[in-house]
């Protein structure tokens, strides 16, 4: 990921020529579907990788995409005003859940676990006011009588592809910049030995903090966008421990160490999903999460650091397999 | 007793009483998860599938083949132990030296493979064993014999596990190990065999589970996202691999669920009850008993 590798211009101009050039519309959409949930995955990985493993994801996402949507349904406003305002939301929300468990080392198992009791609670918060946010029968943006713009609601799928690479591309950018900066070196040493880290002097908390709030952040921005796009949400499909543990399991399959990874991660998993769907219809219900837990297991036995992950690992130093 | 029932709203009596007996059951499945993490050092995320596998097992038993109760349910049990036998054969094992958050994963790995195999095995239908045990009633409050009968096992189970690990030599072993896992293999101790016997335990402890609870709830591939992570959080509560605090949570969560659903919905009960969870961790990270370092 290097900005001045011509061949990285080349397949970003690729990128962004593709739709004007093929519009088949179904490929479109899961090419969509592929970019929101990579950057969703990119947003778990930032913090992941330094092993910050947060179960509460499916919660950001879900705080994300529902501030959005309720905002807009019951006092009009946009979702260009609304998506900063669930941002802010999803934000205080990880300071809120982070703060302390940073404060008092709460880390490993105790952390995912405390992240996975937020998840929980935004599913059952959604669950519980029904009359608002339609519970687990799920919630529709109102369609917009105004501008397609202002509303952020748009029909064709060429526009939505080319915002969901621009976030997609975003969320990379970001990771590069994390990379190359000294909150990377910070987090690493954390991650190694927190006493040994904090003795060098580093802020353990407020840098743990930082990478947290960013990650939730674009979680919640994933969530957002993926609510205006498929104009549809449910607690099960933004919110909640099985989101989280989509999120995880995407990201280790791709690898969470390399900044492609979880894209990676998101393409084999959709292209799985979808294939099984339209090869096998409704008789596949069910596969593609089997295919799904028996590869997350294979992986964390045999390849920890994900397909990609491995992959260039071999590349860079053949002699070592 | 009728001056002591007007004191008290009865329906508070009854949802006291109720938290009690959902306690007993929520007891019943911290210990099963406790045992693994306290002798195993793991947690397997995918607990409550075991017991969704357990709950179909004993549907398919006695709803589908007849077998009579008294033998489906040593069946279910046996069922869920080799399962539990299995998955520390088949992925705990080959990772008991990686990084414990790839443990978690692998289980989790697991979760999604029980529930798929559910649904693509047994369909998205809710099934239940179609008996409706009758209910109980004393004064104005209402309490269902499943839910008593699924106490007394949950405690019965618990009990029987007590004098397994305090009683017996394995069980003696099992602690100990439990304590110290570096110096025991140095002792001469099988570590390998101890850990197998406990995630069979462990497993056991959830096929119990399972068939208690397929008595008073329907069963879906799903069911285990609805008690799963209540279960955790009891675990992490009372300490993971605390025995009695994991016992006390589930008493103290069970209540919260009970009242919470008593003045509003069952889902404000268990936000309670996992915000509850959040500012302990805060006060007490090491679990409820944890004494301060």
């Amino acid at each position: 990921m290097n900005p001045r590798n011509p061949a990285l211009w080349l397949v970003a101009a690729a990128l962004v020529a593709l739709p004007f050039v093929y519009r088949q519309p179904y490929h479109l959409h899961v090419m969509v579907l592929i970019l929101i949930w990579s950057f969703a995955y990119t947003s778990w990985s930032m913090m992941g990788r330094f092993g910050l493993v947060s179960l509460g994801h499916g919660g950001f996402m879900g705080v994300g995409a529902y501030t959005t949507a309720l905002l807009w349904n019951h006092f009009g406003v946009s979702p260009w005003i609304g998506i900063p305002v669930a941002l802010v939301a999803a934000g205080a929300l990880a300071l809120i859940v982070a703060w302390p468990c940073f404060r008092f080392r709460i880390t490993g198992h105790y952390f995912a676990l405390v992240t996975l009791a937020l998840s929980g609670i935004v599913l059952q918060v959604i669950t519980a006011t029904r009359d608002q946010t339609g519970g687990s029968l799920g919630y529709t943006p109102e369609r917009t009588k105004g501008s397609a713009l202002a509303a952020l609601q748009f029909v064709d799928k060429e526009t939505w592809y080319l915002i969901a690479l621009g976030v997609w591309a975003a969320g990379l950018a970001i990771w590069y910049l994390v990379d190359r900066s000294m909150l990377r070196d910070a987090l690493e040493a954390i991650s190694e030995d927190e006493d040994a880290a904090a003795a060098a002097g580093i802020n353990v908390t407020a840098e743990k903090l930082k990478i947290t709030v960013l990650s939730a952040l674009m979680t919640a921005l994933a969530g957002a966008i993926y609510c205006q796009y498929q104009m549809f949400i449910s607690p099960d499909t933004v919110s909640g421990i099985a989101v989280s543990l989509q999120m995880v399991f995407a990201a280790v399959v791709g690898g969470i160490y390399v900044a492609f990874g979880p894209t990676v991660g998101a393409i084999i998993t959709i292209l799985l999903a979808e294939i099984l769907r339209i090869g096998f219809g409704t008789k596949a219900v069910g596969w593609d999460n089997l295919v799904y837990g028996v590869l997350l297991i294979v992986f964390i036995i045999f390849l920890p650091k994900g397909i990609l992950g491995s992959l260039l690992e071999r590349l860079k130093s053949p002699s070592k397999h | 007793m009728e001056a002591f029932l007007e004191i008290f709203d009865v329906f508070l009596l009854e949802a006291i009483i109720s938290g009690i007996l959902l306690g007993g059951v929520l007891a019943l499945l911290a210990l099963g998860l406790n045992l693994i993490f306290g002798v195993i050092d793991v947690t397997w995320i995918c607990y409550a599938e075991l017991i969704m596998i357990g709950m179909y097992g004993l549907y398919y038993f006695y709803a589908v083949y007849g077998v009579p109760m008294w033998m489906a349910v040593p069946m279910c049990i046996v069922l869920v132990a080799i399962l539990g036998l299995l998955l520390h054969y088949l992925v705990i094992e080959p990772l008991l030296d990686a990084a414990p958050i790839n443990q978690l994963l692998a289980t989790g790995g697991v979760l999604f493979f029980l529930q798929s195999f559910a649904t693509v095995a047994f369909g998205i239908d809710f099934r239940n064993l179609g008996i409706r045990l009758p209910v109980l009633a004393i004064g104005d409050m209402h309490f269902s014999y499943a839910r008593l009968l699924a106490f007394l096992a949950a405690i019965g189970g618990m009990v029987a596990v007590y004098l397994f690990m305090t009683r017996t030599y394995t069980g003696t072993a099992i602690r100990a190990i439990a304590q110290d896992r570096h110096i025991m293999p140095l002792m001469g101790v099988d570590t390998r065999r101890l850990y197998l016997i406990t995630s069979a335990i462990g497993g056991g402890l959830a096929g119990l589970a399972a068939c208690l609870l397929v008595l008073q709830y329907d069963v879906h591939p799903f069911v285990g996202l609805s008690f799963g992570p209540i279960t955790f959080l009891i675990c992490v509560l009372g300490g993971l691999g605390n025995f009695i605090g994991g016992f006390v949570a589930a008493f103290l969560f069970a209540q919260i669920i009970s009242l919470g659903g008593l003045y509003s919905d069952l889902e404000w009960g268990y936000v309670l009850a996992f915000a509850f969870f959040i500012v302990m961790m805060f006060v007490r990270p090491q679990g409820l008993l944890a004494r301060r370092s």
